[in-house]
């Protein structure tokens, strides 16, 4: 498999503060990483450190194959980056902020005004090409962020938290064009604090807390792993609610319970016929059982609050 | 009659990767971005000049009779020293301008491109200069009309110039330092006047230094706008040029050195 993005024990700390702690990243080409954690877990420092914007202090990174560090300049002719604010000028209309862009990348006037106009037809922004992007709602800065990144026809393209503070409309419309970028090929490595958009847009997914890694897998896989389903039993009589719980703390070990249901993790599926048979056998009739897949909300709240390595003194910024 | 439609390229086909350009041209662009920035919001023209107007306009009716006796008196010392005002507030600019982008996230993205690093500042200082040369030609022209009178020669203006260009790139060092470090552009606003107007008003640019105790007069006289003022009251009305003029450029070597390594260290250094 060739990588377009690969990073091993990458570091990085700023004074007394750890912002990445040994960080090993592998993108395959033509796929999208999410880079998953709560704010200030090191994902912008990663992101900076791979578009070749920081230095790291320790571990090497590779794009395509070149050097962050040693080829930074043959890492910067094939990488996009949109940080955290739309990094556009206010002042200028639409077609001038790519334009700009184009022309800092060598292409002539012409050119650059062709792949400018092109670049926002694509992103619907064709009608407001030439106002000025002070004009622009909060959804369309971002879109003409994304398009000023996309100039170059960058092959691997870094997003730093593309949709936050976008409303849900404005959102889904990034997504689009975000789908649109993988079908044509590029390579994305995407940060988020938002589960449901990793879910949405990536292959694998990496969560980071406290500079370190703290999970890594597919979205199924880590679901799978990380969270544990539920086993949820509620009897047609709540009074028999005690005696399923001591059945189901028999077969499983542990429960859990409210006024209705009586809850276990799932560590192994054979739990459930024997949960069933021993119900049957002492003659409680069931309304529900039902085994629950975990959300990602759960899995990254787990991973997040629960990192055994917390003792740790990791801080970043 | 027929006739064959070229196949249209694809619309999407991608954007050739475009060639390594010289710094030259890439700072071109960067300057006229700038200069795009002003078709757009064409009041920056009038906010940079109208402060130089307004303090010929001030000069010339509320300060002359008491400084000078009489307008024209006044104006010939004053100007001189207008224009070296107007270079400073210009500069401060500058680093208003870079702080923006700084903080806006742009000059990130210029840092991520295949591009020269210093492209973006000698863009700027290239258009600031465009700047400083609109504002300085308004203030002439406007205090021409109230009289002021090149008495030299006026093809000193070119020299003129060209020491104003050199003082005022020494000095965009420094406000690249504040543009880099500051945490908003208020803030290089705020550090701009708080530095800049005393730096223009304790030198000989308004007041000669005789008039001033003793220990401010040491302060004026080694204060690079008396310095950059001399020479240009020498250019313009008469006077000493040599020794200001050398005076000026030493003054400007010595913010060269002490800014440069300064600034480039803070300008490569990641944030």
């Amino acid at each position: 498999m060739t990588y377009a993005i690969q990073a091993t024990g990458l570091s990085k700390r700023y004074g007394e503060t750890v912002a990445l702690h040994s960080v090993d990243l592998e993108v395959p080409a033509g796929t999208v990483l999410g880079l998953l954690g709560p704010n200030g877990a090191g994902k912008t420092t990663a992101v900076r450190i791979l578009a070749t914007l920081a230095g790291p202090d320790g571990g090497e990174a590779r794009v395509l194959g070149h050097d962050v560090v040693k080829e930074a300049g043959r890492v910067r002719e094939l990488i996009g980056l949109t940080g955290q604010f739309a990094a556009i000028d206010e002042l200028l209309s639409g077609v001038e902020n790519l334009m700009f862009i184009g022309r800092l990348l060598g292409l002539s006037r012409a050119e650059s005004r062709r792949v400018a106009v092109d670049l926002l037809e694509r992103f619907g922004l064709a009608e407001a090409a030439d106002r000025s992007a002070k004009t622009y709602s909060g959804g369309m800065r971002r879109r003409l962020d994304l398009a000023a990144c996309l100039v170059g026809a960058p092959k691997v393209i870094f997003l730093d938290e593309p949709t936050t503070g976008l409303d849900p409309n404005a959102r889904d419309q990034l997504w689009e064009i975000i789908r649109g970028e993988v079908a044509r090929g590029v390579t994305i490595l995407l940060t988020t604090q938002y589960l449901e958009e990793a879910d949405q847009l990536a292959d694998d997914i990496v969560v980071i807390d406290r500079g370190s890694v703290v999970a890594q897998g597919t979205p199924q896989t880590l679901k799978q792993e990380v969270g544990r389903p539920t086993l949820l039993v509620r009897p047609v009589d709540s009074a028999r609610l005690d005696r399923v719980a001591d059945i189901v703390t028999e077969v499983a070990g542990e429960h859990t319970r409210d006024e209705r249901f009586v809850k276990t993790r799932v560590n192994d599926t054979g739990i459930l016929p024997a949960v069933v048979r021993r119900l049957d056998d002492a003659g409680i009739e069931v309304a529900e059982l039902s085994i629950r897949e975990p959300s990602l909300d759960e899995v990254f709240k787990q991973l997040t609050t629960e990192n055994p390595e917390s003792t740790k003194k990791v801080t970043t910024p | 009659m027929t006739t064959v439609a070229p196949a249209d390229a694809p619309a999407d086909a991608p954007a050739a990767r475009p060639r390594r350009t010289g710094v030259l041209r890439q700072s071109g662009t960067v300057a006229w971005r700038q200069l795009v920035q002003i078709k757009h919001s064409p009041e920056t023209l009038l906010e940079v000049g109208i402060q130089p107007v307004m303090f010929v306009f001030m000069f010339a009716f509320v300060l002359a009779g008491a400084m000078a006796g009489s307008r024209h008196a006044y104006l010939q010392f004053a100007v001189p020293g207008l224009i070296v005002q107007s270079t400073v507030l210009i500069t401060a600019r500058t680093a208003i301008g870079l702080n923006t982008d700084v903080t806006k996230g742009l000059f990130d993205r210029l840092r991520s491109l295949p591009i020269s690093r210093t492209a973006p500042l000698i863009g700027r200082i290239a258009a600031d200069f465009v700047m400083l040369l609109w504002s300085i030609a308004l203030l002439l022209g406007f205090s021409i009309l109230l009289s002021f009178r090149v008495t030299t020669h006026w093809y000193q203006l070119a020299p003129m110039l060209l020491l104003v260009w050199v003082f005022s790139f020494s000095l965009s060092w420094a406000a690249i330092l504040a543009g880099l470090k500051a945490s908003s552009p208020e803030n290089v606003q705020a550090l701009a006047f708080g530095i800049m107007l005393p730096l223009t008003f304790l030198s000989d640019s308004f007041v000669v230094a005789k008039t001033m105790p003793g220990w401010l007069q040491a302060i004026v006289k080694v204060n690079p706008v008396t310095m950059l003022a001399d020479s240009i009251r020498g250019m313009l009305v008469g006077g000493p040029v040599a020794e200001p003029v050398t005076k000026t450029l030493i003054a400007c070597a010595v913010l060269l050195v002490a800014f440069v390594p300064l600034t480039l260290r803070a300008y490569h250094r990641e944030r």
